[in-house]
């Protein structure tokens, strides 16, 4: 079936006009200042792309879109309002701006709030060559979706229907500016491709997809690539069985390892530390990993895709260490949070930027023969991760491992236990590194997890 | 009824754009083409608010509006889609050329005339937003965060929230809708933090529906929150590790029908059986559960969150039989997949906005009343787990695997409920394990309107509901062997 999208609007047809688009910015800050705000912030967001998605070799959708947004914070001394629209009229920025005073006189006064002090805005803020645009036309992303598709349908013929392929190459244009005279603004693209299949075997039915994602399309990965290792994923998973309910050491594979250092991530947050809300609580100085680990944020990677040259607040965001040698160093915070806690933003309003976690000097299969039997987990299910208590349980797919050997596919398992106690039992991590998030971890080798099965 | 409702939105969507119902009839006729089978005008404009209270103040509000048009144009298997947030008449106009462009252009179609059906309103016109003032809900959030922190010294964190939303929409179709419909949406949350001897839990509790801010207020609904939410972290503060393996779960009324969302709701869109990627495809007629089991759709309940007057294709809600003792009877339908598989429109075509194009969504569903007593259920077990109160569960529709996250959850033993386990995900297979289900209780209820369901990257607001119920086997996945 084919599903043709398009985004229309007035000035679809017209490139952006930056300048304008700052006027605008500058006039909703200078509407709140004469409406008596003492301070403001405004943010300004426009998103265009095009994506395509088919099915089963037919075009599925064609979508051209056009989003955009934005959001005005006044402050009155501590009380706050925000108001946001979606309408760039005049009138709607009047109104907008009215919106988040109404707001503020009815608010009540927090002494924490406030734009992030002067001194911290990244008045010079670097140029990280996010901006690569793919001249694609419709045609052409259809076929590269075709081709991902057509590759994992061919390799097999367990390999009988399919959930599609895509293509999608998005710019997002954003503008932030502050009544401390920040006025920053970049371009950023983002391009990815991927497929999800289905193979039946015996009547059963599993599904699996790859993707590849980059801020440069020429880093895309190859359609073909992308297209067999979903055909791989697929047809390993044919056949899975339930395991008993055990004890085991288990490797989680880079994609879902990335949600464990996620995890640390909200639990390190400035906002889960003053609402007492974490299990890494006042953590600060103590071992939390073991000794060889480090953990650092690296926000100027040029490329990268979760670089930005400046936090969501207009705040110097700079290279430093979350973990060094097991010990945590440093929350993850925005100015708010930092004035609460009684310390300095690091630059985090909006979340973290390209977060590594040092490797070890092997790869996957290394990981699987140290581990030697026990289980390869590569997908995980649910919403069973309580950061207020650290309590863990998910369901998972995977595979059961003996000697260092994948021997068949399992689901249907939970796994469960304590991110605390499995951050310190995190013995190895694999240089396996995926890179496309914002998280960039290989794949973790824990010592010991409760399995729940058949 | 929709003639009032119709009157609503011709005043805030189509006066203010010098619209009017003949225009919208000639955007339809352009896009009527040769190809073309099915066209129609998607109009919203909405208001939101928010105000949220943490650490005893009212620090945040937030305002929202948000319009826009979306335009359909379908052929055959194909859909032109486009959508633009200018409601005026050359963006229209260049949305429906846009939609139109996928099939050939040729002769113009014909249009039926505006069949404007009455469609008995399920809920009030009256702005939810405006029913209190702006002073009125913050002393009410003070309130909840007063008697919370008053049940209990150990309640550490209150944070409490209210919000609104009122929407007018207005559909135009080629097959003679001229529908309207006025969605009021309101949604209050607790959420407490409770500390003792080091030891910190969670608990929080809201709910809602189509009705205005006043709801909140009556019969103590707001203060039953803030009860709720310290009653959940009291007793996890007490938990104790819970069992890992397979083993009987009965599940509490209400909320819990998380479960039939995720076992059975999402296999049973039509979409994604029309594609056959679930693993209920081409399976009506067959026993799917067991005999105790009849699951229904029902949008058409009154002031519920899950429900919709008209759908957003402007069809009138119903009550949908999914499954029938046990017997799989029906998919949920929009007017696209209906009409591929030649099957009745059930009034399941829903989008988040505009901008979105419909799919087959849930509305409200539950799980019928059976004849046993609740108390009957939990004594038939010798050791199991009782859960009455989830997070949120997931579903992968192809192989049917499903998890829910219990957040409150008891060890039973000899037929008693005995002492409070800590959180733990629940995982099975939808129609294994709904053909374990082996007791349903007399007391069902739907929850308290709080759900959000996300498909392919669209939120609704939807409803649950079932009786006490007893799965002869799940895996609990617990840390206690």
């Amino acid at each position: 079936m084919n599903q043709i999208t398009k985004k229309v609007s007035s000035e679809a047809a017209t490139p952006l006009n930056t300048a304008e688009l700052k006027d605008i910015v500058a006039t909703m800050l200078n509407e709140a200042n004469a409406k008596g705000a003492t301070a403001a912030e405004a943010g300004l967001s426009i998103e265009t792309g095009l994506s395509v998605t088919v099915r089963l070799g037919e075009v599925e959708t064609v979508e051209h879109n056009r989003d955009r947004s934005f959001g005005l914070t006044v402050f009155f001394g501590k009380r706050k309002g925000s108001a946001s629209t979606t309408d760039f009229s005049r009138q709607a920025v009047t109104d907008t701006v009215q919106a988040a005073c109404d707001i503020a006189r009815y608010t009540e006064e927090d002494e924490f709030a406030g734009l992030a002090d002067k001194e911290s805005l990244a008045m010079d803020y670097p140029d990280l060559d996010l901006n690569h645009e793919w001249q694609l036309s419709t045609e052409e992303a259809i076929e590269i979706a075709q081709q991902c598709e057509d590759t994992a349908l061919a390799v097999d013929k367990r390999i009988n229907n399919s959930e599609g392929g895509y293509v999608t190459t998005h710019q997002d244009y954003r503008i932030y500016a502050n009544s401390h005279g920040f006025n920053g603004d970049y371009f950023s693209t983002r391009h990815s491709t991927g497929c999800t299949v289905i193979a039946t075997e015996a009547e059963r039915m599993e599904r699996d997809y790859w993707y590849t994602v980059s801020r440069n399309p020429q880093n895309l990965d190859d359609p073909d690539y992308i297209g067999k290792m979903a055909a791989k994923r697929v047809l390993q998973r044919l056949g899975a069985t339930q395991t008993k309910t055990q004890k085991v050491p288990v490797v989680f594979q880079a994609e879902v390892a990335r949600g464990l250092l996620g995890h640390f991530v909200r639990a390190v947050n400035g906002s889960a530390q003053y609402r007492r809300s974490s299990f890494l609580l006042d953590k600060l100085g103590e071992t939390i990993f073991p000794e060889r680990i480090r953990i650092d944020e690296r926000p100027h990677i040029k490329q990268a895709i979760g670089s930005a040259p400046f936090d969501s607040e207009g705040v110097i965001n700079r290279a430093h260490d979350l973990v060094t040698d097991g010990v945590l160093q440093s929350y993850v915070l925005d100015s708010y949070a930092a004035r609460r806690l009684n310390t300095t933003t690091t630059g985090n309003a909006g979340g973290v930027h390209n977060l590594f976690i040092q490797h070890d000097d092997k790869d996957l299969q290394g990981l699987l023969k140290e581990m030697g039997t026990g289980i390869l987990v590569t997908e995980v299910m649910g919403q069973g991760v309580n950061i207020v208590t650290g309590d863990y349980s998910r369901g998972g797919t995977g595979f059961w491992v003996e000697n260092g050997e994948i021997q068949y596919p399992i689901e249907e398992f939970t796994l469960a236990g304590n991110l605390a106690d499995m951050y310190k039992n995190l013995a190895l991590v694999g240089n396996d590194v995926d890179t496309r998030s914002s998280l960039c971890t290989g794949s973790w080798l824990l010592n010991e997890m409760m399995i729940a099965g058949s | 009824m929709t003639d009032k409702h119709l009157h609503i939105a011709t005043q805030n969507l189509l006066i203010p754009a010098e619209l009017d119902e003949s225009i919208l009839s000639k955007v339809i006729h352009s896009m009527m083409g040769h190809d073309i089978d099915y066209a129609d005008v998607y109009m919203q404009s909405s208001r939101h608010e928010s105000w949220v209270l943490e650490d005893s103040l009212v620090k945040e509000g937030q305002y929202n509006i948000e319009q826009g048009v979306g335009v359909r144009a379908v052929s055959g298997e194909k859909t032109g889609f486009a959508y633009s947030d200018e409601i005026i008449l050359p963006a229209l106009t260049s949305a429906a050329n846009a939609a139109r462009a996928i099939a050939n252009q040729g002769q113009t179609g014909s249009i039926r005339s505006w069949d404007k059906r009455a469609v008995p309103a399920l809920y009030t016109e009256e702005d939810p937003l405006s029913v209190l003032t702006a002073e009125q809900k913050i002393h009410l959030l003070r309130t909840l965060d007063e008697a919370a922190r008053k049940i209990d010294p150990a309640v550490k964190q209150v944070i409490a929230s209210i919000s609104g939303v009122h929407e007018v929409v207005l559909v135009a179709a080629n097959d003679g809708t001229l529908s309207a419909d006025v969605r009021p949406l309101v949604r209050m949350n607790v959420s407490v933090i409770a500390e003792r001897d080091g030891r910190r839990e969670q608990g929080s509790a809201g709910g809602g529906g189509r009705v205005t801010y006043n709801y909140f207020l009556e019969e103590e609904r707001a203060l039953g929150y803030a009860r709720e939410a310290v009653r959940q972290a009291l007793v996890n503060l007490d938990a104790k590790a819970a069992p890992a393996g397979a083993m009987p779960v009965v599940l509490g009324p209400g909320w819990p029908g998380v479960l039939l969302h995720e076992a059975v709701g999402h296999g049973l869109e039509g979409d994604f059986n029309r594609k056959g990627s679930s693993v209920f495809s081409g399976r009506i007629g067959e026993q799917v559960a067991s005999k105790h089991c009849t699951v229904i759709d029902d949008g058409s309940i009154a002031s519920r969150r899950g429900s919709l007057s008209i759908d957003d294709e402007g069809t009138p809600t119903q009550q949908n039989v999914l499954i029938e003792n046990g017997i799989l009877k029906n998919y949920m339908q929009d007017k696209q997949n209906a009409r591929l598989m030649n099957l009745p429109v059930t009034g399941n075509g829903r989008r988040e906005s505009y901008a979105h194009m419909p799919m087959p969504r849930m509305t409200n569903t539950y799980l019928a009343n059976g004849n046993y007593d609740p108390q009957e259920i939990i004594k038939s077990v010798d050791k199991g787990l009782y859960a009455v109160n989830f997070g949120g569960g997931q579903v992968d529709i192809t192989s049917g695997k499903f998890v829910f996250s219990a957040s409150e959850a008891y060890m039973i033993e000899k037929g008693k409920v005995t002492y409070p386990v800590k959180g733990a995900t629940l995982i099975g297979n939808g129609p294994e394990s709904m053909n374990l289900v082996s007791m349903v209780g007399n007391d069902m209820s739907l929850d308290t309107g709080v759900g959000v369901c996300g498909k392919e990257g669209q939120s609704v607001p939807v409803g649950v509901g079932q009786p006490t119920l007893l799965v002869d086997r799940l895996t609990v996945g617990g840390t206690s062997a």
